[in-house]
């Protein structure tokens, strides 16, 4: 006997905990990392709440299994797209539509008032009304007539849109003549997404056909004021790097010397010898922490590669405190402040091309220069046990490349790397003197994507560091 | 009291003057019922550490506070042995046995608990706030594990000590780095930013009763125009609130240029802030001499 919903479908196994862990599948797809216990988690928070109700439900999940803010981003974009599609292939499966039931066709009786539509529209907007604003979009899709879509949902969604008189920013005024409050991009945005959403729901009724799932677009689960290049790949290098840095060139010198008793350990120890303190015991040896100075190149010639560089930075002064970072293109200038202040990628981007005060006039590289200035800044500084990272094409643009300053900072420094953002093929071309410095380092490498990062960090933790 | 829904947590917390939005409520709901830590992320200034104080308040819990800071110890975080105390046992023991001494000393009158020691350990059900905890290492992150996931601690001298009732656990994090994923796994994750115009109207309103409706709302807008502003650090709630107070001293009826001039520096902490806003802000703001002339 029928049901009430057609004859029941038999592919797959049914129920929630399928489709949840195809949603979860799914944001793994995404690079979310979803782990066994966070599915467990989920499974015993929807056990708790009224997940009937879509908010909770979403909530719930997204407590569980979204773990960050990047992550929480691409939950939003998954959850719709993956339950929408779930529930319209239910639809079609089991051949559930929504004018069977004495529904009157769209098209049919009196025409809608279009003025009066809108203002409803309006109204929606205002309160935020999601549930209200579904509806409506149902009947501006009527009242549009399905004859006239053209038949893309895009191209439908504007001209909809259009027909109603909705745009964003001031408002007519109402038909009782009372001013109405502007509305912003986001509620007209919110509404459009209505319209699409039933817009393709009535198409994938007609064709009985999903469209094909896309992954999502980089543009659309990049968050606005990420780089291209993706940060979290580029902290986790780095901070695997932290971690070989941290114990490398450290080896123990002078066992004894300038240790320091541990009183309270010493204590403990004493007790053992009922109070009477015969073994010293000491402070461990921490070791020390490294000091890095980063000096990056942030003129036009690695426009490309600047952006790689500057999340390279970020990422760095995630991991290490004592780390001292430059940006230079003429001059040099000390931005440790902007990174330790800002956390936001985008604002320091913004403000180190803003108050870098690095390029002087011609907005060319000169690296003798910036040498000079470098070792003039930090020469006290610099000991064994500082290391310094160049980011940079070694692009002198015909000055005077300054060879032998570059090795007097090598030489005060434990170890100077080298990260040039060209492919080796082309170091030592035209104005590239690589070779000069080259010389001079531990080690340098090209470098212009995560994968070479993290091969960096290998090379430099693995093989001695010797220079070439 | 335990709360059934998340409905009661949201009306629980609002009796106590927090005003949670639908996710804070639902997590703090959940959070009770599967017995899982929850990691609070977001701006300074959203009332992150005031969500751990109000679910205290509001489930009659006694508050455990660990401020996190960097180099900060198991020894200053959980336990540490009162060697002192010990030593003067020893010296005091006399003719006991070395057996017997060894058996006192390491009992649990001779330690000191810390925070996390104290949470663990109390008879009555608390809630235990780790503050800041992105200001710590990650060493210390993954010492805190075995307590996250489990509710226990190891002391090599006494054995695992079990919680013996289920603390409700809040870490807060100013994302000022990266926490480890074992971490973030162990949590429930809540992203709390700045409140919606109307809940802020409601905050204010709430903490500075006297205030007037119109005023209230003019004050949020406001405060929202600034955090629009790229600033180095925008007004949280809390200078919302303390705006609020100052308005009222002042008895001020409207925000017009000169309140604002003058009660500028409750919301705005920086030199160059000030300048921005004033320069952005500020001039948007009604001229109190022309209304008058």
């Amino acid at each position: 006997m029928p049901t009430p919903y057609g004859p029941k479908a038999n592919a797959g196994p049914p129920g929630l905990t399928a489709k949840l862990l195809g949603f979860c599948e799914e944001l793994r797809g995404e690079g979310v990392a979803v782990g066994t216990s966070e599915m467990l988690d989920a499974f015993a928070a929807l056990g708790e709440v009224d997940w009937t109700r879509r908010e909770d439900f979403r909530e719930a999940l997204a407590a569980t299994i979204a773990k960050s803010q990047d992550d929480r981003r691409v939950f939003e974009l998954l959850f719709e797209r993956y339950f929408f599609r779930t529930a319209e292939a239910e639809a079609v499966q089991r051949g559930v539509t929504e004018h069977e039931e004495g529904a009157p066709p769209a098209g049919e009786g009196e025409r809608f008032d279009m003025s009066e539509l809108s203002e409803a529209i309006r109204e929606a907007m205002e309160a935020g009304d999601e549930d209200r604003m579904r509806d409506l979009a149902r009947l501006a899709i009527a009242a549009f007539g399905r004859a006239e879509g053209s038949g893309v949902v895009g191209v439908d969604v504007q001209r909809i849109r259009r027909t109603l008189g909705l745009t964003a920013g001031q408002q007519p005024p109402a038909q009782d003549g009372s001013e109405r409050p502007p509305i912003d991009r986001e509620q007209l945005t919110g509404f459009e997404r209505h319209l699409r959403r039933e817009l393709e729901r009535d198409l994938i009724e007609r064709t009985e056909t999903l469209p094909p799932s896309r992954p999502l677009a980089e543009l659309d689960r990049a968050l606005p004021t990420s780089p291209t290049q993706d940060l979290a790949a580029v902290h986790r290098a780095v901070s695997q790097m932290k971690r070989r840095l941290a114990t490398l060139g450290h080896e123990q010198r002078g066992r004894k010397k300038g240790q320091f008793v541990d009183v309270r350990r010493t204590m403990r120890a004493s007790l053992e010898t009922g109070g009477v303190p015969l073994r010293l015991r000491y402070r461990p040896k921490r070791p020390r922490r490294p000091e890095i100075y980063v000096l990056c190149d942030v003129s036009t010639s690695v426009t490309s590669a600047s952006v790689f560089f500057l999340s390279v930075l970020h990422a760095l002064h995630d991991s290490f405190r004592k780390l001292r970072s430059f940006v230079f293109i003429e001059r040099i200038s000390e931005v440790t402040d902007v990174f330790e202040h800002e956390r936001d990628f985008a604002a320091v981007a913004q403000k180190i091309s803003s108050e870098g005060g690095v390029a002087d006039v011609s907005g060319y590289t000169d690296y003798g220069r910036v040498w000079l200035e470098f070792l003039e800044e930090i020469s006290e500084d610099l000991d064994p046990r500082s290391t310094v990272i160049v980011l940079g094409d070694a692009r002198t643009n015909g000055r005077e490349p300054h060879a032998e300053v570059f090795a007097r900072i090598a030489e005060k420094a434990g170890r100077l790397f080298w990260l040039n953002p060209e492919p080796k093929l082309y170091w030592n071309y035209g104005d590239s003197v690589m070779a000069a410095y080259e010389r001079h380092c531990d080690g340098a490498f090209e470098c212009w994507t995560t994968k070479h990062l993290e091969n960096f960090v290998n090379v430099v933790a693995g093989a001695s560091p010797a220079s070439e | 009291m335990p709360q059934e829904s998340v409905a009661e947590v949201k009306e629980a917390l609002a009796a106590v003057g927090y005003l949670a939005d639908e996710p804070a409520a639902l997590v703090s709901f959940l959070a009770q019922k599967l017995g899982k830590p929850v990691l609070v992320e977001g701006p300074a200034g959203v009332g992150k550490t005031e969500l751990a104080k109000a679910l205290s308040r509001a489930t009659g819990r006694e508050l455990v506070r660990l401020q996190c800071y960097e180099g900060l110890d198991e020894a200053k975080a959980m336990y540490e042995w009162n060697y002192r105390k010990q030593l003067l046992r020893i010296q005091a023991g006399g003719e006991a046995g070395w057996e017997d001494v060894q058996e006192d000393i390491f009992s649990s009158e001779f330690l000191l608990t810390r925070p996390l020691m104290q949470a663990i350990s109390s008879p009555e059900p608390v809630v235990l706030l780790i503050d800041e905890i992105d200001k710590t290492d990650q060493e210390f992150e993954a010492m805190l594990l075995e307590l996250l996931s489990d509710f226990q601690m190891t002391i090599p001298e006494l054995g695992r000590i079990e919680a013996t009732t289920m603390p409700i656990v809040v870490l807060t994090s100013n994302d000022s780095r990266e926490l480890t994923e074992a971490l973030k796994r162990r949590c429930l994750y809540l992203w709390l930013d700045y409140p919606e115009l109307e809940r802020e109207m409601e905050i204010v309103r709430l903490h500075a009763p006297d205030l007037p409706e119109t005023l209230a709302r003019r004050l949020v807008e406001v405060i929202r125009m600034v955090r629009d502003l790229d600033l180095k650090k925008p007004p949280s709630i809390a200078e919302s609130i303390d705006w609020a107070r100052t308005l009222l001293l002042m008895g001020a009826e409207d925000i017009d240029r000169e309140t604002f001039t003058q009660s500028m520096s409750i919301i705005v902490k920086h030199r160059t802030d000030i300048d921005l806003v004033a320069e952005r802000v500020g001039v948007k703001l009604a001229d109190p001499l022309r209304a008058e002339g």
